[in-house]
This record gives C-alpha cells, sequence and structure tokens, in this order.
C-alpha cells in the first residue's frame, strides 16, 4: 500500500482492488463428487485457473488384478464405479470373454442386457440428483433416490447386494432372476415413467436450473474427443457415438435386434424430444444444460431396451450357462475392450499368459479422461460455476483414482 | 483401413519407424521403435487416410521375472512396452500401437526410462502420461508438467514395477 492510499482512505472505498487468490476446494467438499480437491486460482469471483488434485481413493486395483484371477476381479471393479457396479462387472467380463473367445447364452445375453440398463438409470439417477445437490437444491436428490431404492431392490432381490454386486461374471452371470422378479420390473417400469415428467418439472424447464446451467462450461466437439471424452459428456457436445452402437463385435452383438437411437443432438434436435421440454433460449450445444440432458434422455431409452430386453428374455427356453471356474486359466494374449457405461467408455485392457492370474490389468477410466478437461471448461468461469461444471460431468472418484 | 495396406502407409509415412505388427492378434497391433513414437503418432493424427483424432489409454507393461527359473522359461528378455490405444471418431476403427523401452535408462534402476510425449497431439495423453510415469515409472519427455498423479507427490518407486517392494514405512504409516 502506497502512502496515499493509507492516508486518505476515501481512495480505497473508489478503487475496491481484488487480489490474485488461491483457493482450495475439498477434498472433502460436500458438492464435490467423492473425494476430489480441486485449486482455483481466482480474482475476485473469476476462476482464471483450476487445478484438480485426485488419487484419494487410489487402492492400486490393477496391482491387485495381477495377484488374482481374472474372475476373481469382479468384485473390484464393483468398486471403481460404485454407482454402476453392474455396467463394470459387464466390462471386465466382457473383457475376460474376448480373450477367452467365450461365448455366453442367448438367455445370458439378454439378461445382461437387462441389467445393465437397470444399472444405467440408477446411475443417472444419481448423477441427476447430486446434480441438484450441486447447485443448492435438496429435492431432486430426494425424488432421485426414491426411485432408485426400487432399482436396488430389485437388484437385491437378483443377487443379494444393493451396491457391490459381482452379478454379472466371465461366462455368464452368477444366478438366475427369482421368480415374479420380471413381473415386479414391469410393475416399477410402469411406475416409473410417469415420474420422469417430474423431475424435468423440477430441473430441466426450472428458470433458476436453465440459468445455472445454461451455456456454462461450453466444451466444443473438437475438445471433446481431443481430451478422450466419452459418454453423456461427448454427446452433450453433438458428437454421434455411442459404444453399444459403435463398439466392438462382441459387445455391440449383444444389443443385436435391440432397437435405440442414439441420445445425440442431431439438426437442432433430440430425438425424442417430442415428448420433453425443449432446448431453452439459453443453452448452447455442448453446455452443462446439454449434458444433463442428454442423461435425463437415456434413462428413457434405457426404459425401452429394459422393455425389450424382457420380452426376449422371457422368450429363452434354454438355460442360463455356468460362469467359467474362480481359478479359470486365461489363454496368452492381450485384449482391449471398451464398453458404454453410464459414466461414459469404460476400457479394460488384459493380458494373458496361460496362467489364471492375469499378466496385466488395466483399467481405462471414463470419468478420467472427462475430469481431465475440467480446467479447460472452468478458464474464466466464476467461482459458484464451477461446482455447477464439475457436476454436469458426473463424475466417480472411485473410478478415476481406481 | 486395417490389414497390411495400413502398415505400408505408415512405413512410407515414417521410414523405419515400424519394426513389427502382429495382424492376426485378436487385437491387431504395429510396433515402433521407441524415437518414431512422436512422428508415427502425428502422422495418424494428422493424416486425412487414418484420422485417429482420440487416444484412449496408454498401458505401461513391466515384462519381467524376478525368479531365475522362470525367467528362463518366459521367452521374452525384460523390458517395458508401452501400449497406446487409438481410436478415430470419423471412421469408429481402432488401432493398438506397441514400442518396446528398456527398464531403466543406461541400465541404472530407478533412473526411469525415456520417450516421447504425445500430449501435444492428444490433450488426454496429459494424465494419461502422468499415471505411467507415477505407477510405472517412464518419464515421457517434452510433457508440459510430470509429476505423480494418483500416488502422493513423496512417494518413492514405480508401483507397477513387477520387482517393487512396498516401502516399511511412509510419514508413520507402516508400509508392510
Amino acid at each position: 500500500m502506497s502512502q496515499v492510499i493509507d492516508d486518505d482512505p476515501r481512495i480505497i472505498e473508489f478503487d475496491v482492488r481484488t487480489d490474485e487468490m488461491l483457493v482450495n476446494m475439498g477434498p472433502q467438499h460436500p458438492s464435490t463428487h467423492g473425494v476430489l480437491r480441486l485449486v482455483l486460482r481466482t480474482d475476485g469471483e473469476v476462476v482464471s485457473e483450476v487445478e484438480p488434485h485426485i488419487g484419494y481413493l487410489h487402492r492400486c486395483a490393477e496391482k491387485i488384478g495381477e495377484n488374482i484371477s481374472a474372475r476373481q476381479f469382479i468384485p473390484y471393479t464393483d468398486r471403481m464405479d460404485y454407482l454402476a457396479g453392474m455396467n463394470m462387472n459387464l466390462g471386465w467380463s466382457l473383457a475376460v470373454e474376448k480373450l477367452m473367445r467365450l461365448q455366453v447364452t442367448e438367455k445370458a445375453r439378454h439378461l445382461r442386457v437387462l441389467i445393465a440398463e437397470l444399472g444405467r438409470i440408477a446411475s443417472h439417477l444419481v448423477g441427476m440428483g447430486a446434480y441438484g445437490l450441486d447447485l443448492g437444491t435438496f429435492s431432486p436428490f430426494l425424488y432421485a433416490f426414491r426411485e432408485r431404492e426400487k432399482i436396488l431392490n430389485l437388484f437385491e432381490e437378483a443377487c443379494g447386494a444393493r451396491l457391490t454386486y459381482s452379478y454379472i461374471t466371465v461366462g455368464g452371470l452368477t444366478a438366475d432372476l427369482p421368480p415374479g422378479w420380471l413381473g415386479r420390473c414391469e410393475a416399477f417400469l410402469n411406475e416409473f415413467e410417469p415420474i420422469i415428467r417430474e423431475y424435468h418439472a423440477l430441473l430441466t424447464t426450472n428458470a433458476i436450473f436453465v440459468k445455472r446451467t445454461g451455456g456454462i462450461g461450453v466444451l466444443s466437439p473438437e475438445m471433446a474427443i481431443n481430451y478422450g471424452c466419452s459418454g453423456p459428456v461427448l454427446r452433450g457436445s453433438g458428437v454421434d457415438q455411442d459404444m453399444r452402437r459403435d463398439g466392438e463385435p462382441i459387445y455391440t452383438a449383444m444389443y443385436d435386434g435391440y432397437a435405440f437411437e442414439v441420445a445425440v443432438m442431431k439438426d437442432g434436435t433430440y430425438p425424442r424430444d417430442r415428448a420433453y421440454p425443449a432446448v431453452p433460449a439459453d443453452a448452447v450445444l455442448g453446455d452443462c444444460w446439454h449434458r444433463f440432458f442428454v442423461r435425463m434422455l437415456e434413462v428413457v431409452q434405457s426404459m425401452e431396451l429394459i422393455r425389450q430386453a424382457i420380452d426376449r428374455y422371457s422368450a429363452c427356453t434354454g438355460s442360463l450357462g455356468e460362469p467359467v471356474k474362480i481359478a479359470e486359466k486365461i489363454p496368452a494374449g492381450d485384449v482391449y475392450l471398451e464398453t458404454e457405461c453410464p459414466k461414459g467408455q469404460m476400457g479394460f485392457y488384459l493380458i494373458g499368459n496361460g496362467t489364471p492370474k492375469p499378466w496385466r490389468v488395466r483399467a481405462r477410466s471414463s470419468s478420467f479422461s472427462n475430469l481431465s478437461v475440467l480446467p479447460e471448461l472452468c478458464h474464466g468461469c466464476l467461482i459458484a460455476d464451477v461446482p455447477a461444471i464439475v457436476g454436469s460431468l458426473d463424475i466417480v472418484m472411485g473410478e478415476i483414482d481406481r | 483401413m486395417r490389414g497390411p495396406a495400413f502398415v505400408e502407409l505408415l512405413e512410407a509415412a515414417v521410414p523405419g519407424g515400424v519394426v513389427g505388427t502382429n495382424l492376426e492378434a485378436i487385437d491387431p497391433w504395429v510396433e515402433v521403435v521407441p524415437a518414431a513414437v512422436a512422428d508415427v503418432c502425428r502422422w495418424l493424427h494428422d493424416s486425412s487416410e487414418t484420422g485417429f483424432d482420440s487416444l484412449q489409454c496408454i498401458t505401461a507393461v513391466d515384462w519381467f521375472e524376478s525368479d531365475p527359473k522362470k525367467a528362463a522359461k518366459a521367452g521374452w528378455d525384460p523390458h517395458l512396452e508401452l501400449v497406446y490405444h487409438l481410436w478415430s471418431t470419423r471412421a469408429r476403427v481402432s488401432l493398438v500401437l506397441k514400442t518396446k523401452l528398456p527398464r531403466w535408462k543406461d541400465d541404472q534402476p530407478g533412473q526411469p526410462p525415456e520417450v516421447a510425449s504425445v500430449a501435444g497431439i492428444w490433450r488426454s495423453a496429459d494424465w494419461h502420461e502422468r499415471e505411467v510415469y507415477d505407477l510405472s515409472g517412464v518419464r515421457f519427455v517434452g510433457h508440459p508438467d510430470l509429476r505423480r498423479i494418483l500416488c502422493p507427490e513423496d512417494w518413492e518407486g514405480f508401483p507397477l514395477r513387477k520387482d517393487y517392494e512396498m516401502p516399511l514405512e511412509y510419514h508413520g504409516i507402516r508400509g508392510r
């Protein structure tokens, strides 16, 4: 401070200066998803730089994978994206099956579609509810968890667990569905369908929500691809890519004969936006609102896929098939497989050497790449927009740190 | 795109870069010399015939067997292998690129081997290379900010090396 300012307080009043400041957000901030620490370089309310610090949930999953058999690794995949354990199980199982050149029975295939899509709804519900929390509204969280609870009840009936399932496994599934399960699942879908309108009233068309998310954190398609983003983050930027349609044969064969449209904006409209609210004027393609809306559309898409899967599964007559032995040997060779998990493309890379234990296990996490784009998105935004942007990426730290 | 014709294109673009291929593997791969990684990746990204605009994953594999009996039968010399998984969003095809590095630079244990960074080509490589450096110990030359990413900054050693030993203690916490 110069002598002049110290002497004359009026000058200070007319010239309020802000200094550059480092603000620490996390690692236990309630509105960051899991244990994420952000260091913001701010000037007043404007953020000039964001540096994510990750690794608080690192549990050496890849190293553990080298010391146990391929099937024993299934429970560890549950703990990666713990909000979509079923989809994680599926990704690892398919990668191992690709190496073993194993094909599951038709019945197991349809049951996998059914379970994986239910898992996607459950994950998107958390994504939606937690996004409301990030923006300071508590109610959508309760609404979302009310429905998620019913899905977890269905999962509990099917496999006994509510969070870490290990249900889908190498060679099939650990058990068949209990009697009456399909009826209860259908009842849930019928109950759930009209409720989606409530979510749209609570968030999608809510004026405050649109103001907080529309035009915020705009991610261009080129940048999204360059950063390796995937899933709703990529589709929210208008890139038409979904591994269920564009992935490798072993994965797309699972969805053979299923009718679904990839939730991405084409020619200014979304494929299913006829019955749903129009895109608000404030929203720009690639912003937080679009990433959120793609998830909402995928909930509807998954419901349609589940209905188709129920029909196909009940039409199957054969048996479910047996999973491989716990200590089944896996052949020499290496495979990489990406599946479309709720958060994005989850890739598993696996090297076998003829023993039950893989030589190397690698998990390529979608949230890891989705989060790496955060410093670009937050450049020049307000501090209050940072949680809005982090929430719209819908990350899970368990999957990032592994 | 896949197959021998593509490998010929790559060989013409970067002479002497390709040292091996396996087109019969479940995931066909191309092996390049470490010195050519940057050139090959630049060509794969920029060339309109290939257009691999996305880098999905970088993996380091430690080929090392501590048991001398097993090592004699292993069929390979100890080395470190980098595996790049590329993806083209336009053509919707993938590509596996491999390169072999020595386990340690100048055979001095503890000194990570070096290879050119591709973070300037694909931004996704930024974090992936940091992770490979952190867990497997490969120094990416030209990386904008090569620090540990998952382990604490003062962690010692590279946990995904096959001969890694957990430290006895870390800041008063028992390791093993």
